[in-house]
């Protein structure tokens, strides 16, 4: 207890003399800087590192929390803020905690780092967060569970859909994930609204389970539990140089989108927060990015001189060319719509909805061997019922239905009764399609 | 404290000494200022009109109109009846043949027994799945042999086989304190009237037991019914405890709903434990003489002792299959798609070696404050509830359950809305110091304790307590000298169910830890388990963390039994 104590006191008095410091030489960062991440120990630890190597006398002191409690802890203890750097991959994360006016912006010195890195730009155009790493999106699959359960290697969304994968596909809620949520904005504007939640709802039809955090997709492949994942490079890769059996694949629809770095209001230790920044951004910080355990796509195009020749490069890279524009704007638009869109419609109504997949799955093959017009025309139907959505894609990003999620000063529609209308819409398509599918399968037979 | 009384034993009965009115004041300041106060601060969105923040209950007609919340509902209690079910098919043979016979080393089985309770976060899921998942090591090897596999983890089956594995060691311990208490003398009076057997049990042993049980399966059947964890890690969503936790933390949904279900979470449990209340109402399960120290033991025939120790050797390499799944994973290089691991390392026990001795330090001084505080709050509680007729004393008692219902993270984010903004003279937030993990992890786990002392509290006749007043004691001393004393097993029952589970909670942790040395041992298991590489270091802290609590519990149980071993308990 005394000793405790003594310690409380310590870093106390450490952490005044500080901040004393650094009013007194204000270029010297020293001290302790605070920040809240949602990284794990093994990118940490490394980086941690580097950094108190690169910056004598200065500590860093991680706070590990989920991107969505790190937030809220920002913003809960704003009054009194005791957090210098927010660190995580999501940008919508960034993009909250600016809107509430919780970040402060900074103008990075470091050179080198172009403006965008495939079609989305690094920095936050306020400059209020910056990207240090880059991940793109794709699906990842356990070696030894494709071969035992003899499933084909994956090689875009579209392949997901196929009745030989069919339960054996994992995904985290887009609510839950701000990369997977990414994921599916990024199909819904690569293909579009109607056609993107159509390949969606297929791939679905075949998931195995839909997980509350990131992580728990990486971790069921790791372990064997589940075959196929739709995850972040990084997962894949580093689960790979781990001595994992996976395999990784980006789909042609995708996106490479940067995870950031940004200084929270008010911060406590400013010159080391700052210093912190810079050195994420240097040469010397990008190219800790490349440890096995980390696996993270630096920003500066240099640095992948230094990568062994099978690393992903996204500057250097075809594949990455291709990808889409991403739209930050619209996808902000619409965020709360489209995450409750695929929990209700989806996520809450899985069983029903795999229930008529697997039915037309079993018509597929029975027209595989014999076809029939009329069991044809009826799966159609049934397709046709399970794609259908309750909102047009205007509706989505109206003003209206963003204040039913927003909580905000007007009256209005209440989420749970929008949740509710579509939750019911959901049900009574599915289970017209699930009769149809049977029709259509007695008639294929 | 006061004054000794005068009055004939049954009127004072009916009477509060100012002493006993100040201590529940204090303890109704105490769970005003850390529970209510904090959680209220979270929660009154659900009785908020939206957009005007003006007093309204359509949230709750939005709940009862939602298909999904009434599906969960149902579920919800369909999974935590079961549950009880099945943790008393667990628990009752381990509980009754370790304390009614004479059974070597019913110290370890009741310290095995007791350990799936503590399963630290994630690694344990991971470790589950491992063995019984779909393609886990059971699974696996079924299927290589017979060609088919068992569904022990999907949907609500699968919560149910995990939460009564995980659980059934609140019945297990609460009953195996009562049936200690049971006074041999009431055994004895049925033999001579010729009761014996199953009889005996079915008709005076289990009847005596009673608040005991009850005890254990209320707690069981109210933790389930507020668990998340479990059916979260089982990707069920349709249940009540896993739909607030995912509103809650969703980013960008400023959403009442989340707040609704935690209302309805905190209604239900205490409903619940009302209910185990009345069931025990107007019954006496008090028993007079204390010296004979519990229930006869016996000495089994040789086929009794086969068919014991063959139970319960089945019953707890079921219950401790997880834990060797643990202990696996924690020596494995790479486990995966496969029975067993592909190669064994020490490896991961040097990585955490270094930094876990701080995890350690914090998790004992943390665990054991809450625990500490929560038994002096617990007997407290039970006293005044039990033994006084103060106007709205069992409200303390529902006040301090209503914490089960509480998600942790609500409970976190309402510590941060309350305390910190509160500071010391220097500036530091009064949230940032390490004692409000102490409070918030004490005010989580306070049920438990209740629970057991209240449990402990029902079997001692007040007739003890009336007889030392008379001889002229006091009653701060006859609650020194008799009551505690003679609730001891229970006490300690209930400090060894709130420690242990405090050294691995997460959720309100999670929210509170400010700094890597202020950490406990969850928080570290956490921050290893979210890599691949951090699998391997994540379940080697996990044995260190089960380890530990294991070691705590085994010394409790020695102590128990001496203790009773000095109550002259022949056989």
């Amino acid at each position: 207890m005394l000793n405790r104590r003594a310690a409380l006191a310590a870093t106390l008095g450490l952490s005044l003399s500080a901040s004393f410091a650094t009013i007194a030489i204000a270029q010297a960062p020293a001290g302790k800087v605070t920040v809240v991440t949602s990284f794990s120990k093994d990118v940490t630890d490394p980086i941690k590192k580097a950094f108190e190597k690169a910056a004598p006398g200065v500590t860093l002191e991680v706070q590990n929390r989920n991107t969505n409690a790190g937030v809220k802890y920002v913003e809960e203890t704003k009054a009194n803020n005791q957090v210098d750097l927010f660190w995580a991959s999501a940008p919508d994360a960034f993009e909250v905690l600016k809107g509430k006016k919780l970040l402060t912006a900074y103008k990075p010195k470091a050179t080198g780092i172009p403006e965008k890195i495939g079609s989305y730009p690094i920095n936050d155009p306020q400059g209020f967060y910056f990207g240090f790493a880059a991940s793109g999106y794709g699906i990842m699959w356990n070696d030894r569970y494709a071969k035992a359960n003899k499933l084909p290697e994956p090689k875009d969304w579209q392949d997901l859909a196929k009745p030989v994968f069919y339960d054996h596909v994992s995904i985290a809620s887009p609510a839950r994930s701000g990369t997977t949520h990414l994921t599916i904005e990024t199909i819904l504007q690569g293909e579009g609204w109607e056609n993107g939640w159509r390949t969606i709802k297929n791939m679905a039809g075949n998931f195995r389970s839909i997980t509350e955090r990131s992580f728990g997709v990486p971790e069921a492949v790791n372990s064997g539990q589940v075959g196929v994942g739709i995850v972040i490079d990084f997962f894949a890769l580093s689960a790979q140089a781990s001595g994992f059996p996976v395999k990784f694949v980006y789909p042609s629809v995708t996106t490479v989108v940067p995870a950031n770095v940004g200084i929270v209001a008010n911060p406590p230790n400013k010159a080391a927060a700052e210093a912190f920044i810079e050195f994420l951004l240097s040469p010397t910080g990008q190219e800790v990015l490349l440890e096995p355990g980390i696996r993270r796509l630096p920003v500066n195009p240099a640095v992948y001189a230094k990568a062994g020749d099978d690393y992903p490069n996204p500057f250097t890279d075809p594949r990455f060319q291709k990808m889409i524009g991403f739209d930050v704007d619209k996808s902000e638009a619409r965020t709360a719509v489209v995450d409750t869109l695929f929990d209700q419609l989806i996520s809450f109504q899985l069983d029903a909805l795999k229930g008529v997949t697997k039915t037309l799955h079993e018509v597929d093959a029975a027209l595989a061997k014999k076809p029939n017009p009329q069991a044809k025309a009826l799966a159609d139907e049934a397709r046709a019922l399970i794609a259908a959505l309750p909102v047009t894609q205007i509706q989505a990003s109206s003003p209206e239905l963003r204040a039913a999620f927003t909580g905000g000063k007007e009256k209005g529609a209440r989420q749970a009764e929008v949740e509710a209308q579509w939750a019911s819409f959901a049900r009574e398509n599915y289970a017209k399609a699930k009769v149809k599918a049977e029709e259509a399968l007695k008639a294929a037979k | 404290m006061t004054a000794i009384p005068t009055s004939a034993p049954r009127a004072r009965r009916l009477a509060a000494t100012p002493g006993q009115i100040a201590l529940a004041l204090a303890i109704a300041a105490f769970l005003l200022m850390f529970l209510v106060l904090p959680v209220a601060t979270v929660i009154y969105v659900a009785f908020t009109e939206k957009g005007t923040s003006n007093f309204t209950l359509v949230n709750f007609y939005d709940f009862f109109r939602t298909e999904l919340f009434m599906r969960s509902l149902w579920n919800s209690f369909y999974v935590s009846a079961m549950s009880v079910v099945w943790a008393s098919v667990f628990a009752l043979p381990l509980a009754y043949l370790t304390t009614r016979f004479v059974f070597r080393g019913a110290a370890i089985v009741q310290t095995l027994g007791f350990l799936p309770l503590i399963m630290p976060p994630f690694v344990g899921a991971v470790a589950m799945q491992l063995f019984f998942g779909r393609n886990g090591s059971i699974n696996l090897l079924l299927d290589d042999w017979f060609g088919f596999k068992i569904d022990f983890m999907e949907g609500l089956n699968g919560v149910i086989f995990v939460q009564s594995v995980h659980y059934f060691p609140f019945i297990l311990i609460n009953l195996s304190a009562a049936l200690r208490n049971i006074d041999r003398a009431m055994e004895e009076a049925a033999q001579n009237l010729g009761s014996s057997g199953f009889r005996l049990f079915r008709r005076i042993v289990f009847p005596l037991a009673m608040p005991g049980y009850l005890a254990g399966a209320s707690l069981v059947f109210v933790k389930v019914f507020d668990d998340l964890a479990t059916p979260l890690l089982l990707n069920v969503k349709d249940m009540l405890a896993p739909q607030a936790y995912l509103r809650v933390t969703s980013i960008g949904i400023a959403d009442p709903m989340g707040y609704v279900i935690s209302v309805v979470l905190i209604v239900a449990s205490v409903t619940a434990m009302w209910l185990s209340a009345r069931a025990l109402k107007g019954r006496d399960y008090a028993t007079t003489q204390r010296g004979g120290g519990g229930l006869a033991k016996r000495e089994m025939t040789r086929w009794e002792a086969v068919l014991g120790y063959g139970t319960v050797f089945l019953i707890l390499a079921l219950v401790l299959a997880p834990h060797m799944g643990l202990l696996l994973l924690s020596f494995a290089t790479i486990w995966s798609y496969s029975p067993l691991p592909d190669a064994f390392t020490l490896a991961h026990y040097g990585r955490v070696f270094g930094e876990s001795s701080v995890y350690i330090k914090n998790t004992l001084i943390y665990a054991t404050l809450a625990g500490g505080i929560d038994i002096v709050l617990g007997v407290a509680i039970a006293y005044l509830v039990l033994r006084t007729k103060l106007i709205g004393r069992e409200w303390l008692d529902w006040m301090a359950t209503a914490a089960l219902a509480i998600p942790g993270v609500v409970l976190g984010i309402g510590y941060l809305r309350t305390f910190y903004g509160v500071t010391l003279p220097d500036g530091t937030p009064l949230a940032s110091l390490w004692i409000t993990i102490v409070l918030a992890l004490a005010i989580r786990r306070l049920p438990y304790a209740l629970r057991a002392c209240y449990a402990a509290l029902q079997q001692i006749s007040v007739s003890l307590e009336e007889a030392a007043e008379n001889l002229g004691a006091t009653k701060s001393r006859t609650v020194r000298r008799i009551v505690v004393p003679l609730m001891a097993g229970g006490i300690l029952a209930g400090f060894v169910t709130s420690f242990s589970t405090a050294a691995v909670e997460l959720s309100a942790t999670l929210m509170l830890v400010q700094s890597n040395s202020d950490a406990p041992l969850a928080y570290g298991l956490y921050v290893f388990m979210q890599s691949a590489a951090g699998r391997g270091p994540g379940a080697a802290l996990g044995v260190v963390a089960v380890l530990l609590v294991a070691a705590c519990t085994f010394i409790s149980h020695l102590i128990i039994e001496r203790s009773q071993k000095a109550k002259g308990m022949g056989h």
